[in-house]
């Protein structure tokens, strides 16, 4: 399969003090990677395609890497995370699921083995097109207080031919949480869910 | 801190490949936001002083965060730039008095030198709104291969009663400079233009 061509990466790291209320005793950081990549697959129908995600697995667990050193190097300190891609208009959808094993295995693997599934989501578009990636709890997807997301983009990003990927992690719940439901201190950590 | 803040925010973009060719090593630009709220918000405000100061504060810590975002020292930084947005219930001069009379002091303390004018651009605007800060080398304005701009946005950012506020720093200029002019090895410094 074709080799990873990487054109340029973006590291976004938020830290929230507050959102009106009372300031956090720590406050939330949230930090996405983006890699933007050269799609193998543009301008064509290709059917057989899914030999590039072994080649994406390397990628996958850099930016994963990248991304606990960005919120302070401590892979314990993860609590949340969330994947995406924006496939440029001459790919297809399916280009961006390629990139669900090689960004959720890297994550899972630096995270010990992380139980919850990574929320994801994907589209294509031009560049400067903007993604919320969806944000859940890494080992029970059912835990409220760690539902979030980032909205993340490149101006430049993706051209017709590229691929953005998009992995994201944080270290705990949204800022002013209080709406009920599971808590990460309930959690029973059997099935990814609960 | 006078400054009240409600979220930073750090960018790092690299530049690994343009246009098929290699970017040895890859160009980097980082930016730092700060989302504060607007002291002077919602009426007129003849003296803007608070700003001022708040400015200052504020050059300090974004120019800190956003070499260290780079991983250099503040001297081998070689452009910068400022830039804030508004929100609605503030005016465009609130704007000013942040960047203006007391930010860059800080700024060129954190890079060591920084004898150009640190170019700057402002706006006001809503939530999610883009601001294009633009680039120049911070010892001679008129170095042709470091003129350039990084777009930042935060989704959430500026609210009505918010003032976002970023710096931007590289390590280099564009990543394939060749429309000529002065030469960064060219630099006389004497005026901080050429």
């Amino acid at each position: 399969m074709p080799e990873v061509k990487l054109r340029k990466r973006l590291t976004v790291v938020e830290e929230i003090f507050h959102e009106g209320g009372p300031a956090a005793t720590t406050p939330l950081r949230r930090a996405a990677q983006l890699a933007v990549i050269h799609n193998p697959f543009a301008g064509r129908y290709v059917p057989d395609i899914a030999g590039f995600m072994d080649d994406l697995k390397p990628l996958g667990l850099e930016m994963a890497r990248n991304l606990i050193s960005a919120l302070g190097g401590n892979a314990r300190g993860i609590e949340g995370y969330g994947k995406g891609a924006i496939v440029g208009s001459a790919g297809e959808l399916e280009h961006g699921a390629l990139w669900h094993v090689p960004g959720g295995y890297g994550m899972r693997e630096l995270l010990g083995g992380a139980k919850a599934i990574v929320a994801s989501t994907k589209k294509v578009g031009g560049p400067g097109t903007r993604l919320d990636v969806p944000i859940t709890h890494i080992n029970a997807s059912y835990v409220r207080s760690h539902f979030d997301a980032m909205e993340v983009g490149l101006v430049d990003a993706p051209l017709a031919d590229e691929i953005v990927l998009a992995l994201v992690m944080t270290t705990g719940s949204r800022v002013h949480a209080r709406v009920g439901g599971l808590k990460a201190s309930e959690i029973k950590g059997e099935d990814g869910l609960r | 801190m006078k400054a009240k803040i409600r979220k930073l925010a750090t960018f790092v973009e690299e530049t690994c490949t343009e246009m098929g060719r290699q970017i040895q090593p890859p160009t980097r630009r980082a930016a730092a936001v700060a989302v504060i709220e607007n002291p002077c918000a919602g009426k007129y405000v003849e003296d803007l002083n608070e700003l001022m100061e708040i400015g200052e504060e504020l050059g300090q810590l974004l120019t800190e965060r956003a070499v260290a975002a780079l991983g250099i020292p503040g001297p081998s930084a070689e452009s910068y730039g400022k830039a804030a947005a508004v929100g609605e219930n503030g005016e465009l001069e609130h704007a000013a008095a942040i960047l203006h009379p007391k930010l860059g002091t800080p700024v060129r303390k954190v890079l060591g030198t920084g004898a150009a004018l640190i170019p700057s651009s402002k706006k006001r605007g809503g939530l999610g709104v883009a601001l294009d800060i633009p680039l120049g080398h911070k010892d001679a304005a008129f170095v042709r291969s470091h003129f350039d701009g990084m777009e930042v946005r935060l989704n959430d950012a500026p609210r009505a009663n918010e003032i976002m506020v970023a710096i931007a720093v590289t390590d280099s200029g564009r990543p394939l400079p060749r429309v000529g002019g002065l030469a960064k090895a060219q630099i006389k410094g004497d005026d901080g233009l050429r």
